[in-house]
């Protein structure tokens, strides 16, 4: 029956013993290993351009394709009422709040660039005069805490038809009085509840929140609604923003 | 912790009882050739683990920037680096945890699999002892599921499914708004995706330290088959 002898050379998996043990500990190692590679990866963090980092950007774009196609222009946010605001409504930039930029609203005048016929700038009092609304949504931030507030303006949507923007282009950029950009897909901003945002949570006279011009959106995170807006323009090319090109997803919809 | 008080449970298993249960004789040859795993359930196994440490440990990160609780998780357990990349990692990560997942529910529901492995509990009743049962409850490496294992595997199925979908509603809540109204909103939603990801923890956290102590059990997630060992002197029948 045993190894030892040799008149009798049936296979006992006794004789293995040692080789199976050597075999699990050396599943055991490379389990060890696959978990080590795991916390080697955690360098990947779309900075770099290592093979991970270009994996991670492609599913980015994958998911930008996957949340276009499911977002339904006719799916409206959930409002609230007026007893819901929170109050104070948080600040949030990439800067500290007195870094937030102070506009003068006589002198202020929103450009329009791109695939857009009527290009003249527009001062705030013409904006007052198109049809004004006002939603109270919530806002979701991108790192997960949210806020309900009330935004008034002009619907986005009148705004394009207004200046003759081309509506079958593709994306809608902004450029920021506090150097931010940003940008949206055209479906969204014809959202009948993205807003070309004149008023804004808080206290009047309150420049923190975007004035004179910001574009609320709330069918998208936080940061996909720009503050401070000193031009619009319409084109055919992603034009990218100032978090969706460190690596945050540019679709970014709620 | 849980490992030691495993280990002790197994040695004194090994030690005194004597089951005369067609399982147990490790050293029958037709026996070793047996799959108690099939290949579907180690391959999507496997693909799940890495998924679920991606998931979490990338969830940790996301936790981290805007944290419910007054409580931050150590930075060394999370993955991605910074927000955006913790981000992307987390929804390039639910692809492979949803795909891997829908697979293996589809396999577990047609193949039977699910309903030998987890629901069925005939082959229990066959043991007399009631003392051997209680033993039997927590026994493992034979090549079937005993019992804590069946309510654990089955609650931690319904644990990723509370995942995802809690995951779905706080990833799309004005697209999604039923899913969202069923949570109670976003804000309610993440916090039940925060506890069902402690849960999901906790089971790991039991799982893998059992898995650890019992011999055998990992080789044979590997190879399908029952890890083999010498027969015991003292255990094995005659």
């Amino acid at each position: 029956m045993s190894a030892g002898n040799p008149k009798n050379p049936k296979i006992s998996l006794r004789d293995f013993r040692p080789q199976i043990s050597r075999i699990e500990r050396r599943l055991f190692l490379k389990q060890g290993l696959s978990l080590g590679a795991l916390t080697m990866l955690s360098g990947c963090t779309l900075k770099d351009d290592d093979a991970v980092d270009k994996l991670l950007w492609a599913m980015s774009r994958w998911n930008d394709r996957v949340q276009a196609a499911i977002f339904d222009p006719a799916k409206l946010a959930r409002t609230y009422s007026e007893g819901d605001i929170t109050e104070p409504f948080p600040f949030n930039a990439y800067y500290e709040q007195p870094m937030a930029p102070v506009i003068y609203g006589p002198d202020y005048q929103l450009e329009l660039g791109g695939l857009i016929s009527d290009k003249r700038p527009w001062r705030i009092e013409r904006l007052r005069e198109l049809p004004q609304t006002s939603q109270i949504t919530q806002h979701i931030c991108v790192e997960g805490w949210s806020a309900i507030g009330k935004w008034g303006g002009v619907a986005f949507k009148t705004f394009l038809e207004r200046i003759g923007a081309d509506t079958t282009a593709k994306y809608v950029g902004f450029k920021c009085a506090d150097r931010y950009s940003t940008s949206i897909d055209m479906p969204s901003a014809l959202h009948p509840q993205t807003l070309l945002t004149l008023d804004f949570p808080g206290q009047p006279g309150e420049t923190k929140y975007g004035f004179p011009v910001k574009v609320r959106v709330p069918t998208k995170l936080g940061f996909k609604n720009p503050k401070y807006v000193t031009e619009i323009f319409v084109t055919n090319d992603n034009p990218g923003g100032y978090w969706e090109n460190m690596g945050y997803n540019w679709f970014s919809g709620s | 912790m849980i490992g030691a008080i495993y280990k002790r449970l197994e040695k004194d298993r090994r030690n005194q009882m004597t089951i005369k249960g067609p399982n147990l004789q490790r050293s029958d040859p037709k026996l070793s050739d047996r799959i108690i795993h099939p290949l579907f359930v180690r391959i999507t196994h496997w693909i799940n683990a890495l998924a679920v440490f991606i998931m979490i440990m990338s969830g940790l990160k996301i936790y981290n920037a805007s944290p419910i609780y007054p409580l931050q998780f150590p930075p060394d357990i999370t993955l991605g680096g910074w927000l955006a990349g913790a981000l992307a990692w987390h929804f390039a990560g639910m692809w492979l945890l949803a795909i891997n997942g829908i697979a293996y529910l589809v396999y577990g529901v047609l193949s039977g699999h699910f309903w030998r492995s987890l629901i069925r509990f005939q082959p229990m009743a066959a043991y007399r002892n009631i003392r051997l049962e209680l033993k039997r409850l927590i026994l493992h490496g034979t090549g079937e599921y005993n019992p804590v294992q069946r309510v654990l595997y089955t609650a931690v199925i319904w644990i990723v499914i509370l995942l995802v979908f809690s995951g779905l509603t706080m990833w799309k809540p004005v697209q999604f708004q039923s899913l969202a109204h069923f949570f109670g909103g976003y804000d309610q939603a993440r916090k039940i995706h925060f506890f069902a990801m402690l849960g999901l923890a906790l089971f790991t956290l039991i799982h893998v330290s059992i898995a650890m102590a019992v011999k055998g059990t990992i080789e044979s997630m590997f190879t399908g088959r029952l890890a083999q060992k010498p027969p015991k002197k003292t255990g094995a029948p005659k």
